[in-house]
């Protein structure tokens, strides 16, 4: 393979060997005007070759990330989710109130037909409870966040850890593995996380975790698992073979870092769905059930809905948050794929 | 003692619900140290098999391999996997064809070299590092430092090869096996390659299985060349003799279809009637026969034998090209 992004990078690295002899040849031909654009352009070459010099060259995944840079919906992706993780940093500094703390001016005026509106101190008005409804959409993000990112890790693992060993030995261990995740894919996945749930004695926003982590087990397993099957048979694995390179570091060294690029994909189209999903469980009431708790989901199900008729904006707002972040990594995850995908090179 | 001594080594491919397929037929050959020894044919006459069948390669499911293959006076088809593997890469090493995709696209070259060390010879990273910049350098790579942390996709096609060749050569085995080491390389740098195996080769007294279907490969480097048709060695000379005085029609026949500069003009080239396809069962025959220009009944009844010739050779063909017709 002639990679031909590696060419421009190996350019300009030769014509800054000797910047010098290449000025005094363009010296004197050129009009002033043009002369000056030259110079523009050689400072611009020994930039680039200063940047690319001694890390020698570009990897693999720099090259993604390379044109993963010039793809306009994965930035606006990127955005969203980087606008969406700094929210959820610095929501204690973002949010003007404690989002836990019911306030006097509100629940003064707190009736069943009345939730108070925007007002100066309140920018989004009260929820249910009196409590700042702005400040628990800022630190609903963190929640979001937490939940999605970890169930997404937690899946991610476990499915990698099965997905290899299936792809590793093959054969009947293959076999057994893999009508395991057969029997979870069966099942509609937001059906699976329910019933893990209910299956918990006491709930919490862990339950929700772990049972948004093992809906998503089976799809990484089967992803690397395949991928793991086609690096067994590629030259390179035969090749270390022939040298005597034992079996844990055939499977470690060279088949699971040449398989892991579709899983990593897929775990960033993950972390949408499972943040849906969580969103999904604690609307439908099975998540955490601490009411000070602020989690967009929650927000949406259980206030939302029951105040529709009196202050709509109390389901807008987290769903509209919970279709954005959904989007941001989902428009992420696409470009990540057609930037890693062969298929899509340019 | 030869320091490889292949008997009857056999390789049959057993598919459920298919007729198994006799891909290696009691080939047998040795290598004694330092020698250079070729196997030659076209695609499809077991090449490639036989090697993977010495190193142990071929996946146990679906594969018989039978015969024995003596290494150093012990049986490598007998061994326990385990012990197979120690000897793999520190023993024998070998070298594939493509060398893009023989090398792990993720890993640095410098590590991928390392890692051999590190795993035959004890070596921590460090050491190994140090030793696999040295291996770099003896192989002809410039400024070995910064390709020692490069990745394969960005280094060229003839040093990816040459990387290939110190890391097969990391150990220093005492047999290397090159399975078509140039077809994936163009022409200059197919002989920059050659030119270096011969040396390292002759340097470090490694005796080398040159496995080709590239007979300007054979005449450059090897000493003693076995020609495989159909799974089976149909003639065996010394690379001088075989040149010279190609015995079996299918030798005569490849020797000829290579282009002269000194042919002439507007002359056909030769080439040899059919395809691989027309082979028959060995059992029945002489594979070749079908394809054969020499062919005569006895070529239908039954396989011939290999039998010695005068020359020190051996020839299997019940009608051979007779010694006195040049290659034309």
């Amino acid at each position: 393979m002639s990679d031909p992004i590696t060419r421009p990078t190996a350019s300009p690295q030769r014509e800054s060997v000797d910047p010098s002899a290449v000025e005094e040849k363009r010296e004197g031909i050129l009009p002033p005007g043009l002369d000056r654009l030259g110079e523009r352009k050689r400072a611009r070459l020994e930039q680039l070759a200063q940047a690319t010099a001694d890390k020698g060259g570009v990897s693999l995944v720099r090259d993604a990330f390379r044109r993963l840079r010039r793809n306009p919906t994965a930035i606006f992706g990127a955005s969203i989710v980087a606008l969406f993780i700094l929210v959820a940093i610095f929501a204690p500094l973002l949010a003007p109130h404690d989002p836990a703390q019911r306030f006097d001016e509100l629940t003064k005026n707190l009736t069943v037909d009345n939730i108070p509106g925007a007002s100066s101190e309140f920018p989004l008005g009260s929820d249910p409870l009196g409590r700042d409804f702005l400040s628990r959409m800022i630190h609903g993000s963190r929640q979001t966040l937490f939940v999605g990112v970890l169930a997404t890790f937690i899946g991610l693992a476990l499915g990698v850890l099965v997905g290899a060993i299936a792809g590793a030995f093959g054969g009947w261990v293959d076999n057994i593995l893999m009508r395991f995740t057969d029997v979870m894919l069966a099942l509609p996945a937001l059906l699976l996380a329910i019933s893990l749930v209910a299956m918990a004695s006491r709930s919490s926003q862990w339950t929700v975790i772990i049972a948004v982590a093992i809906v998503n087990v089976p799809i990484f397993a089967r992803l690397l698992r395949g991928s793991m099957l086609a690096q067994r048979e590629s030259d390179h694995v035969l090749a270390a073979r022939a040298l005597g390179v034992k079996q844990g570091s055939i499977v470690l060294r060279h088949m699971l870092p040449n398989a892991m690029t579709a899983v990593i994909v897929q775990a960033t189209l993950t972390l949408s769905t499972a943040i849906l999903e969580a969103a999904s469980l604690s609307f439908l009431g099975l998540g955490d059930p601490d009411i000070n708790r602020a989690e967009w989901g929650l927000m949406l199900g259980v206030d939302g809905q029951r105040y529709f008729e009196v202050r709509p904006e109390l389901a807008y707002y987290p769903a509209v948050a919970i279709i954005i972040v959904a989007l941001g990594f989902t428009l992420l995850g696409e470009g990540m794929r057609e930037a890693i995908d062969p298929k899509s090179r340019r | 003692m030869s320091l490889l001594d292949v008997r009857d080594l056999t390789v049959v491919f057993q598919r459920r619900g298919e007729r198994p397929f006799t891909a290696v037929d009691k080939v047998s050959f040795s290598v004694e140290p330092g020698q250079t020894v070729g196997l030659v044919g076209e695609s499809g006459c077991g090449k490639s098999v036989t090697s993977l069948a010495i190193m142990g390669l071929l996946p146990r499911r679906g594969n018989k391999v039978t015969g024995e293959v003596n290494f150093d006076g012990t049986d490598l088809l007998k061994l326990r996997p385990d012990d197979l593997r120690d000897r793999r890469g520190r023993d024998i090493g070998m070298i594939f064809q493509d060398p893009l995709s023989s090398l792990n696209p993720v890993v640095p070259i410098g590590i991928q070299v390392a890692e051999v060390l590190e795993r035959h010879r004890g070596m921590d990273r460090k050491a190994a590092l140090k030793e696999a910049r040295e291996l770099l350098d003896a192989v002809g790579i410039p400024d070995p430092n910064r390709r020692l942390k490069e990745y394969p996709h960005q280094i060229s096609g003839g040093m990816r090869q040459r990387a290939l060749i110190a890391i097969a050569l990391a150990c220093k085995p005492r047999l290397l096996i090159a399975d078509e080491p140039t077809t994936a390389l163009d022409v200059t740098i197919q002989a920059q390659i050659l030119t270096l195996l011969k040396q390292l080769v002759d340097e470090t007294g490694t005796a080398l299985i040159m496995i080709t279907h590239d007979l300007g490969v054979v005449a450059g480097l090897c000493d003693t060349v076995n020609v495989l048709y159909g799974g089976k060695v149909v003639e065996r000379a010394a690379r001088h003799e075989l040149f010279a005085r190609p015995r079996h029609p299918y030798t005569h026949g490849l020797l000829s279809s290579v282009p002269r500069l000194d042919s002439p003009r507007g002359e056909r080239l030769h080439a040899i009637r059919g395809s691989v396809a027309d082979n028959i069962p060995w059992g029945e025959g002489c594979a070749f026969a079908p394809r054969c220009d020499n062919v005569v009944d006895a070529c239908l009844e039954g396989t011939p034998p290999l039998e010695p010739t005068a020359t020190g050779g051996d020839l299997r063909c019940n009608n051979p090209v007779s010694e006195e017709v040049a290659v034309p």
